[in-house]
């Protein structure tokens, strides 16, 4: 990808003054620091979406001209889209870098979790993850999660200290204070920590045309097959749909956001470069997870729920 | 129907800014129409909004509703921590941070006020200014917040006189001014009706300053950087030992005030060793300077020994360093702060062990009034500290450098957040300022 878009960065009052893409970097750079001076094994979620590839931009921006010294890792739903797979190991490969792999499908095989009704994998997610994190022993698990994402979110810390069952109680977060983040925590505890935090979906569409990163095609309008359900647009594939009654047709679309197939829709769009991207944002009148996540729908407080058991 | 077109993205600057106000003075419906009429709240956000209110059988959507995120607060009604919230408009980008206004949650205010360049505080104008707003406006000044906005609220139920609006208005810049808050603007609204949020009024032809968004677009964010000290907390030493990069060793960390040089003689805090800077890493280029709050990596001419938790300042401007600190503190966990509790401060990139010396005491922010010796602090206090550090620590006076001037303590324990601690002398007093428990004047 090549940045032509006008997001420009220098355009500032005065000389001291940092755009806003600078001051959010800035930010963030800031936070993988303070986790690689605090923490003893921290570790970066990793699902090839936009959210976690501009945080191992960030991470190498950090760090450089040294290595990034975290490992990633992604939970694998088994529904994965292949584009984005081959978009994470190409980039595990490039960087030299150490992925761990969780894997749902894994613990359905076992017996230990089993499918839901609606085939939607994403609530199953949280026991692989916080099972992965106790037996790796990681103490500071990175998270691409958002305020301005969900309204759960909004409540947030950027460090935020969950219990050894992984818990978050939203009534017992630490003040945060200035930028003295507070990373203590007993043996079993770990600190999930949101570097973008701060960042809004058109920040992170306009720091990846800025900075020129590569995203995987399903972010750009392509042909695809498609059925609806619920309002949305989902990929027909292995997990299962189409049922009967949803019939499979061939749009122009793309996606907002990279999940489970299964809960993850994809947008009408016919917007195949970074410009054309950050155009359709700034005039949508939908929020990223109000438009293609069914797993948020389920009920008002479905990411408060779900985040207080070990969810990221 | 779209808040911002491509060619108009170019608004790049960011405005951080916390709200403050009683339930009861509309801060919901200030911070829901200033999201609503700048177009910020998206379609599905308002149908969720819209949904929830018509199942609870009210008759319009609740835009209370956008900023309470938990469970709890929705099912009580009330704001009980702070939410960031993300808007834009054509010429800038805004987090706010949203914070209860409950007499209880004065720690969420400080939490709020910490990060913010800018505070707006919510009276109503049938009361006028309360003790209340007179506690807001202590904590802006406490936290030197630079810019303060009084948005006199409920215009409309005083007939838009303007009398209400200029007497409410000189009541509180003679109070908040004696406090020492820089920079005061006073808006009259109606939040309710739009009066002067983001639409000027067609109400009160007799005022002629900005609306409340009018003014967030436009107050100056930039850094002062004459008065600053120069200062690096060094966080993490970067040394790749590739072959490409076989000696490189930099300090990285950002700047948490003033401006570094390649050229500058520094000196590194506490060992004060001095040596100079030879590079300037900006995320991986070189540049020939760096500003707060760059995050940087600084290369050094020689090979001395510093690691996290070190501070880098130029030579001919160090800060002493001391083992006994005098701070204005907020107590934010809910166990108390005694004399004699050991604890962990964290200042800058460095903790280390300290012990509770003295409370000389504590300030009761509604009449500024202080209580000698309270022996302890409870959430929510703000109140004198002093506190023994086992290491002498470079600290600034926060009315010089509110990074480097800021401290937390922490529990050993548990690793609570105890307290919020701001170096030096509180309020920004016009008067001298003398150090007397017994003093009623604004240090204590």
């Amino acid at each position: 990808m090549t940045t032509t878009v006008a997001a420009v960065s220098g355009e500032t009052g005065t000389p001291y003054t940092l755009s806003h893409l600078d001051a959010l970097e800035s930010e963030a750079v800031h936070i993988f620091r303070e986790v690689a001076g605090e923490f003893e094994r921290p570790v970066i979620l990793f699902s090839g979406g936009k959210d976690s590839i501009v945080m191992l931009h960030l991470a190498l921006k950090a760090f450089a001209p040294a290595a990034v010294p975290f490992s990633l890792l992604h939970v694998d739903t088994g529904h994965n889209f292949p584009e984005v797979l081959e978009y994470r190991d190409r980039t595990v490969a490039r960087h030299g870098l150490r992925l761990h792999v969780a894997s749902v499908q894994d613990y359905i095989d076992r017996g230990v979790l089993r499918e839901r009704p609606d085939g939607t994998r994403n609530p199953l997610q949280t026991v692989p993850l916080t099972e992965r994190i106790q037996a790796e022993k990681f103490d500071a698990v990175f998270g691409g999660g958002r305020r301005d994402e969900e309204k759960a979110r909004a409540k947030e810390r950027v460090f935020s200290l969950r219990d050894e069952f992984s818990q978050w109680d939203p009534r017992r977060q630490r003040p945060e204070l200035w930028n003295l983040y507070n990373g203590r925590h007993a043996p079993g505890e770990h600190v999930r920590v949101f570097p973008l935090s701060n960042w809004t979906e058109l920040d992170v569409w306009q720091y990846i045309a800025r900075e020129g990163i590569d995203l995987p095609e399903i972010y750009f309008a392509h042909e695809r097959e498609v059925f609806q359900r619920a309002g949305m647009w989902l990929t027909a594939g292995e997990w299962g749909g189409p049922k009967d009654g949803e019939t499979v047709e061939k749009r122009l679309v793309r996606y907002r956001t990279v999940g489970d197939m299964s809960c993850t829709g994809a947008v009408d769009s016919d917007a195949t470069t970074l410009d054309a991207v950050i155009t359709e944002i700034a005039a949508s009148r939908l929020t990223e997870r109000g438009a293609t996540r069914a797993d948020d729908k389920m009920s008002e407080a479905a990411m408060e729920d779900r985040k207080r058991e070990g969810y990221f | 129907m779209s808040t911002i077109t491509a060619e108009e993205l170019s608004a790049t600057t960011l405005l951080r800014f916390a709200t403050a106000g009683s339930v009861d003075d509309g801060k919901s419906t200030l911070v829901g129409r200033l999201l609503h009429d700048s177009k910020s709240v998206l379609t599905d956000q308002l149908e969720a909004v819209e949904r929830v209110s018509a199942s609870r059988g009210q008759e319009g959507p609740d835009l209370a509703l956008l900023t309470d995120g938990l469970r709890a607060e929705r099912e009580q009604g009330i704001t009980i921590d702070v939410a960031y919230r993300y808007f834009a408009t054509t010429r800038r980008r805004f987090i706010l941070a949203d914070t209860p206004g409950h007499v209880q949650y004065t720690r969420n205010m400080v939490t709020g006020a910490s990060t913010a360049e800018l505070t707006v505080i919510l009276v109503d104008a049938r009361n006028g200014v309360v003790e209340q707003t007179r506690r807001h406006a202590a904590i802006a000044a406490l936290l030197r917040v630079p810019h303060v906005v009084l948005a006199v609220n409920k215009m409309d139920l005083v007939a838009y006189e303007e009398q209400v609006f200029a007497r409410i208005a000189e009541e509180f810049t003679a109070y908040a001014s004696e406090l020492g808050v820089p920079e005061i603007t006073a808006i009259p609204i109606s939040a309710l009706v739009g009066d002067n949020v983001v639409e000027p009024s067609a109400n009160m032809d007799w005022y002629g300053g900005p609306t409340v968004l009018e003014h967030l677009e436009t107050v100056p964010v930039s850094h002062d950087l004459a008065h600053c000290h120069a200062r690096l907390p060094v966080q993490y030493v970067i040394r790749p030992q590739t072959a490409e990069h076989p000696d490189y060793r930099g300090y990285a960390g950002q700047i948490a005030a003033g401006t570094f040089r390649v050229g500058d003689s520094v000196t590194v805090l506490p060992s004060g060793r001095t040596t100079k800077v030879t590079g300037i890493d900006l995320l991986g280029k070189p540049v020939d300077s760096a500003h707060t709050p760059q995050s940087v990596t600084l290369l050094l001419a020689d090979d001395i020994d510093i690691s996290r938790g070190d501070l880098l300042v130029p030579s001919k401007d160090a800060p002493a360093t001391t083992q006994d600190i005098e701070a204005t503190v907020c107590h934010v966990a809910d166990q108390p702060l005694t004399v004699g509790h050991r604890v962990l401060l964290k200042h800058g990139t460095r903790t280390v062990k300290a012990i509770v010396k003295d409370i000389p005491s504590r300030l009761t922010l509604d009449d500024l009034s202080l209580h000698p010796h309270p022996g302890q602090l409870v959430a929510n206090d703000i109140g004198r500290v002093k506190v023994r550090t086992a290491e002498a620590l470079p600290v600034d006076s926060y009315a010089d450098s509110r990074r480097t001037g800021s401290f937390i303590l922490i529990d050993p324990a548990d690793g609570t957040t105890l307290t919020a601690g701001m170096v030096g002398e509180s309020f920004a007093s016009p008067e001298p300022v003398k150090d007397e428990a017994e003093d009623d004047g604004w240090d204590f």
